[in-house]
């Protein structure tokens, strides 16, 4: 009996239910659809350093699933709640009826109960479903062979997604027992009969709030924008907080604001339905402040979120054909070697390792390393201990030194003869420099240390560099790099004349080239022969060491290595901002779609209203269209305007990622609010349409 | 020719099996500048009547001739413009929109006729000192009293000058001070302004207001009467005879 009074429950109030279904099946496959990644990932066929991406990837997303299930049960609870207020009526009936509040509690189980199991098997279908899609996507991402692929249920996923949900709807069950047991017979029965109070606020103090409101967000936003760099935590989470409730309550203003606003402008204002809808809307914002609030920050979360991402994954792809010019670079900073029977220490006596040429070293053991390169450049730095970043920064020092606390100032300079530096830029197809014999020339681009250096160049101060007094080319640094990499992360090389380098002061030895291949298996061949030739080598020097023990220091990148490393930062970056952004941006649509349904079926009568007295549903369309439009709008409008200000400090701190195309990943962020968002806004229309079409029998 | 004239109407509802006749052959007609009282107790078909005369409900045979217009043949659109243009409504429980104030209530029947502002301002103020309610114009319905409500309801029933104003229990939430109040204004209405009114009710002071009273009885018309030049107690005598043979109870009557 009372599993048929539930199911028809359900079936009764299927319109109130449609956006509360909706919601938990798109929020059970997307959780699904993330947690299956890392299984699905297993039937493809990736490359060692990719599987351990994905299983980094796996990780993670293992980890902002307890966040994003806890954002999910919130707004599970929260709807059910908001359900629960909407039948109170109906609870009433059932009390007067003489059915006792038990079982009440028990009739609202077994519809959560339905609805959760209903939602659990079209979540988890659809979810599979669109976890087919996303394989695609993470092959893409790992550029993995599909050709393995079948398709795949991620019997963990599906666990932990019952068991995730599985919990909420506990909590959801416990939630509403508990407000049962709390009912008073009048109070439901007079639920809905209560007055509703408006008050139009006091202009003046309104005036004066959204103005105070608006100079606190000036305040904030210029916070961010300009001075990121110089930002402490404190001050960071101060302007946040500031930004907050500037937001909250520019909305509690805006209501009454808006209302005088148009009130003012009366041919307008009373014009067709024009005063109804603004009094609707004024009505609905001032008692929908707080979530206005939340939804608006969820929004601002989102949007920056969504961009970064697809930015730092945009940027990146950019960045490894700009910054990886090259196929392979050895680094070898040097060696040392000590009695056995000695203790190891790992330094030599003079504090560093020992200047070896790795070519000529290959060479004593009859090995040509730069045979399989077509073009090569071998070189090598210099360092003056004297010459550290210190000295460089000549009087600046002790203002940088204030505000960058974190930097080392100690280390060397790295020093690089033009000739070498030249011959490098060729290879790279890059332009070459030109020198005076008293001049250097710095080159730099990671843009926090161009900044502190420019300031110094700028001064044209002359600087003591191995032992020679030299001044800059130019009054600041010149773009440049020598290291593959896959961001500009070149903190600052200095360029000077062939005549004053010394050998005595040789650094780390460096060998950059491009392989000899024509074809893609070419290469790979290559690859993996220089990889191994360079083991065995290093265990040839291991082994004939004179009884001594040898410490070698070297770094070893490969092109294929760093585009890895990219491409898996990348699909990581790309993963978790969209979980986040798809989750909060689901979270937002049905907060605000469920206040809207609501306000439509309280505000039936008056449509009923409007259309005895003749006016025509065209223009009743219209005033909804324009209610819930504004409805939506103006949490996003607040939350785009939050976004510019926040994407300037987002920028400075995406700098090392690049963020050349942000426009780009701006066009994909809105179209994917568009699609979700503007998805709820519609449905909420064309529902509220319904309801307030009502029936005559009523 | 009549200002609404009713040929025959009839209205079913329910299928086959159970079929109800909420309005069986009425037929009857009103003239401009008349105020029309029908009578009937609960269930009579009353509301169903007026319900078909607003177009808000459809009738299953016959026709309603208002102004030359045959209402039942309007549909959509029309049907609309015609509510909005023609006929002004008063119900039982105000229906007045909680959000707007007096004003604003009673200037909606006006912007919605995309009438100039400054029209409607002067509207608003004349129809506003008729009715005595100037005092109570920014104020939101949850701060008027029940007497207030309603005469703002009536205001913004006759404010656009409908052809025909349909009153259904106007009455009925009111205390018997409001309710003479108000029955004190629609008297004024039809006298000065040439209001046509037609009023269901079940009370039969509020009917002896009119001047005319149709009596229902399950769907039917049962008996009809005209005031004529009787004092209003003896036209509520008159209509207290006719409600008991109707078979009344007396709580009815009163």
């Amino acid at each position: 009996m009372l599993f048929k009074i539930s199911l028809s429950n359900i079936r009764r109030s299927f319109r109130d239910y449609t956006i509360y279904f909706f919601t938990l099946v798109i929020g059970i496959s997307v959780f699904y659809v993330f947690n299956a990644i890392g299984t699905q990932a297993a039937y493809m066929t990736v490359t060692k350093s990719r599987s351990d991406i994905i299983a980094l990837l796996k990780d993670l997303l293992s980890g902002v699933s307890v966040f994003v299930s806890i954002v999910l049960g919130l707004l599970i609870v929260y709807a059910s709640r908001f359900l629960m207020k909407r039948r109170k009526r109906e609870f009433a009936i059932y009390l007067t009826l003489g059915m006792s509040k038990g079982t009440i509690s028990l009739l609202l189980l077994l519809e959560t109960l339905l609805i959760g199991m209903g939602s659990l098997a079209a979540g988890l279908i659809a979810g599979v479903g669109l976890s087919q899609l996303m394989s695609a996507l993470v092959a893409n991402l790992f550029e993995a062979d599909m050709s393995a692929y079948r398709f795949t249920l991620s019997g963990e996923a599906v666990v932990k997604t019952i068991l995730c949900f599985g919990i909420t709807y506990l909590v959801v069950m416990l939630f509403n027992s508990f407000t049962v047991g709390k009912f008073k017979l009048i109070d439901l029965i007079q639920s809905d009969k209560k007055a509703e109070r408006l008050y139009l606020k006091n202009p003046v103090l309104c005036g004066a709030i959204f103005l105070a409101a608006c100079a606190a967000l000036g305040y904030a936003y210029r916070t961010v924008s300009n001075g990121a760099a110089y930002l402490q935590p404190t001050e960071f989470m101060v302007t946040v907080g500031v930004g907050a409730v500037a937001t909250f309550l520019i909305f509690w203003s805006a209501a009454g604001l808006l209302l005088r606003l148009a009130m003012a402008m009366k041919p307008m204002y009373f014009r067709g339905l024009n005063a109804f809808t603004f009094r609707q809307i004024s009505s609905k914002i001032s008692t929908t402040v707080v979530s206005m609030t939340v939804i608006c920050l969820m929004l601002f979360v989102t949007i920056c979120t969504l961009s970064a991402a697809f930015s730092i994954r945009n940027s990146m792809n950019d960045n490894i054909r700009s910054f990886c010019p090259a196929d392979f670079e050895l680094e070898y900073a040097g060696e040392h070697s000590e009695e056995i029977s000695g203790e190891p220490s790992g330094e030599t006596e003079n504090g560093k390792w020992l200047y070896t040429d790795v070519v000529k070293k290959c060479d004593a053991y009859d090995y040509d390393i730069t045979q399989y390169f077509s073009e090569y450049v071998h070189f090598h730095t210099y360092t003056d201990s004297s010459f550290t970043l210190e000295k460089s920064l000549g009087d600046s020092f002790k203002q940088i030194e204030n505000q960058y606390s974190f930097i080392r100032y100690d280390t060397p300079e790295d020093i690089v003869r033009l000739s070498d530096y030249n011959a490098l830029m060729q290879l790279y197809g890059r332009e070459s420099l030109t020198l005076e014999n008293d001049e250097f020339i710095v080159v730099c681009n990671f843009q926090s240390m161009r900044d502190i250096r420019d300031a110094t160049l700028a001064k044209g101060t002359a600087m003591e560099i191995l032992g020679h007094t030299l001044r800059s080319k130019y009054d600041e640094c010149l773009d440049g790099f020598i290291d593959l990499t896959s961001q500009p992360l070149n903190a600052g090389i200095f360029i000077v004349p062939d005549r004053i380098a010394d050998e005595s002061y040789a650094d780390t030895d460096l060998l950059i080239g491009k392989y000899a291949a024509q074809t893609d298996e070419e290469y790979a061949v290559i690859e993996a022969r220089i990889l191994k030739d360079f083991d065995n080598m290093r265990a040839t020097w291991a082994k004939e060491n004179d009884g001594r023990r040898i410490t070698v220091s070297y770094r070893l990148d490969t092109k294929t290595n760093i585009v890895e490393a990219t491409v898996g930062l990348g699909a990581i970056v790309t993963f978790l901002g969209l979980y986040i952004g798809l989750v909060f941006l689901i979270a937002c649509g049905a907060i605000l779609a469920l206040k809207e349904l609501s306000e439509s079926v309280n505000s039936l009568p008056r449509y009923l209203m409007l259309r005895k007295i003749g006016v025509e549903e065209h223009d009743i369309s219209c005033s909804l269209f324009v209610q819930i439009g504004i409805f939506f709008l103006l949490p996003l409008l607040l939350a785009c305007l939050h976004s510019v200000f926040g994407m300037k400090f987002g920028m400075y701190m995406l700098e090392m990622f690049g963020t050349s195309k942000l426009t780009e990943s701006v066009l994909i962020t809105s179209l994917m609010i568009l699609l979700i968002y503007g998805g709820y806004f519609l449905i909420t229309y064309l529902s509220s349409k319904t309801i307030i079409k009502g029936n005559d029998s009523d | 020719m009549a200002l609404l004239e009713i040929k025959n109407i009839e209205k079913y509802y329910g299928n086959k099996s159970s079929l109800t006749k909420a309005i069986d052959d009425i037929s009857f007609s009103v003239e401009a500048g008349e105020f029309v009282a029908i009578m009937g107790a609960s269930g009579s078909g009353k509301t169903t009547l007026l319900n078909c005369v607003s177009t808000i409900d459809r009738v299953t045979a016959g026709h309603i001739l208002l102004d030359g217009t045959d209402v039942t043949k309007l549909k959509g659109k029309a049907l609309g413009q015609f509510r909005r243009d023609k006929l002004g409504f008063i119900f039982q429980d105000f229906n007045l929109l909680d959000t707007l104030t007096a004003y604003e209530n009673i200037a909606l029947a006006l912007s919605v006729q995309r009438r100039p502002v400054r029209q409607i301002d002067e509207a608003v103020n004349t129809i506003a000192r008729q009715l005595g309610i100037t005092d109570v114009l920014q104020k939101y319905p949850y701060q008027m009293s029940g007497g207030q409500k309603q005469r703002v309801a009536s205001a913004r029933a006759v404010v656009t000058e409908p052809k025909l104003v349909l009153a259904d229990e106007p009455t009925g939430a009111l205390d018997s001070k409001s309710a003479r109040l108000l029955l004190d204004r629609f008297h004024y209405l039809n006298r000065e302004h040439g209001a046509t009114i037609l009023m269901v009710t079940h009370d039969s002071f509020t009917a002896s207001c009119a001047s005319r009273v149709l009596f229902i009885k399950d769907g039917k018309i049962f008996n009809e009467i005209s005031r004529g030049d009787d004092s209003r107690k003896r036209f509520f005598d008159k209509i207290i005879d006719v409600v008991s043979l109707l078979g009344g109870d007396v709580s009815d009557a009163l």
